[in-house]
């Protein structure tokens, strides 16, 4: 079947087959492998992309239902050059050890704040916990997402 | 890697499209829409289905909330997220929100839909109970038009529905009644397991009395995910501590769980009268205009 989905502002079109699963189409036919693959049961959540802005754990999504519609992955979090706040603050306060469930979780990071730009530390705990870091460094995943919402603030109140 | 048996793939762009398909590929087609029972079963290949109709491009018929008269409307293919962030929803019945908050995860409740938990049927699934408390109706589509089935007569076994192989779910239909409280309570061993066992109420209080009940049970062996016998012992009484607690006892004697890795069939019979005891406790306790918040 051919499908055209849109990753990270570009379009891409491939015959695929429709059990392909989206997260072995970014990684196998596009070669964006910054989207990881981990426990294959949509538990980890590793593999979470956002499809129409949203994050999903594309281990359980197909390919073929990402069809016409936009995927952003960690390749496209980056501005001209210019790391996105959320990675930023995961680089200021360690937000990661060995690295595994980091894209995942920007990704969620840069959807909760999206939605809402100052969230508590329970927000943030809640929007995670579909996601497990197994270096359990979430102290750090959530001090690094709070860093972010600061920072995004204080750049708007300079503008 | 997990991989799923090959299928054939069609995408409905309506429900009438849909019903065709369905009856095109016959009874070893399946409906997917959030795919997070699907799929990981098909991954498993302990599904095998021969096509896949996907029917994620029909919000607009099937995507819907809304109050319409004297009943809340959920369509089928409302996601689990989407039902948890509508206020009307969850402050007409907080046991949305309060089962909502406790089903798989956000980013699953992103892809997870309410049509597709209630057909996957499975017996540890929390909206099934939610419904059955709620008394409401499913909307059922098929090549001679839509019929009407109460939830409590939905589920005709594990895995079981009362939609057949050429028919579609398409709505829930919630009655609203004034003075009515609602809540959920779930023990499950890890955020975003299925439970150990988990009990809604829907209590409904009208001078002082009970005057209509409604008590789901999830992963203990009730019988339609219900508990009449609770039910009927707290109509006509007045809402209280004692009466809960008989009403929990008497769940909890009629059900049936089952011994398996989530616990012990008698811990799980504990579980299912104190927690239809707290939830009938904080369901009367949201009934609006109630005394005792």
């Amino acid at each position: 079947m051919r499908i055209t989905v849109t990753v990270n502002g570009q379009p891409y079109t491939r015959e695929v087959e429709p059990r392909l699963l989206l997260v072995h189409f970014l990684r196998d036919e596009l070669g964006l492998t910054g989207t990881h693959w981990g426990c294959d049961t949509s538990n980890c959540g590793v593999c979470t992309v956002q499809l129409d802005g949203v994050p999903v754990k594309s281990c359980t999504v197909l390919a073929v239902m990402a069809d016409g519609r936009e995927v952003t992955t960690v390749e496209g979090l980056e501005r001209d050059g210019e790391l996105d706040a959320v990675q930023k603050g995961f680089v200021e306060c360690h937000g990661l050890q060995c690295g595994f469930c980091t894209p995942g979780m920007l990704l969620t990071a840069r959807w909760l704040l999206d939605r809402n730009p100052d969230p508590d530390e329970g927000q943030i705990r809640e929007a995670i916990s579909g996601q497990l870091c197994r270096c359990t460094g979430y102290e750090n995943i959530v001090r690094s997402i709070r860093w972010a919402a600061d920072a995004s603030h204080s750049q708007e109140a300079r503008q | 890697m997990q991989v799923p048996a090959k299928f054939e793939y069609e995408r409905a762009d309506s429900v009438p499209h849909a019903l065709q398909l369905l009856e095109r590929y016959g009874p070893e087609a399946r409906i997917v829409a959030g795919g997070h029972s699907l799929i990981p079963m098909m991954k498993l290949r302990l599904a095998q289905p021969e096509a896949l109709i996907d029917i994620n491009g029909l919000a607009s018929e099937l995507g819907r909330i809304a109050v319409e008269g004297d009943e809340l409307a959920i369509g089928a293919l409302v996601r689990h997220a989407e039902l948890l962030d509508d206020v009307t929803a969850t402050d007409l019945f907080p046991i949305f929100r309060d089962a909502e908050r406790v089903i798989a995860d956000p980013i699953v409740r992103h892809r997870g839909t309410v049509g597709g938990s209630l057909c996957q049927g499975d017996p540890s699934e929390d909206l099934s109970a939610v419904f059955a408390a709620l008394r409401a109706t499913a909307v059922i589509q098929g090549p001679g038009g839509t019929r009407t089935v109460p939830v409590r007569q939905f589920h005709q076994g594990p895995y079981e529905t009362a939609v057949e192989p050429n028919e579609l779910l398409i709505q829930l239909r919630v009655p609203i009644t004034p003075g009515t409280g609602s809540a959920y309570e779930k023990v499950e061993r890890r955020v975003g397991d299925w439970p150990v066992a988990a009990a809604g109420a829907v209590i409904t209080v009208s001078d002082g009395v009970i005057a209509q009940a409604g008590i789901g049970l999830t992963a203990v062996g009730a019988e339609h995910f219900c508990a009449p016998e609770a039910e009927q012992h707290l109509i006509g009484r007045a809402p209280g501590e004692e009466v809960f607690a008989e009403a929990g006892r008497i769940a909890a004697e009629h059900c049936e769980p089952h011994s398996d890795q989530r616990g012990p069939a008698d811990y799980k019979r504990h579980l299912a009268a104190e927690l239809t005891r707290r939830a009938l406790a904080r369901a009367n306790r949201n009934v609006p205009g109630s005394a005792t918040v």
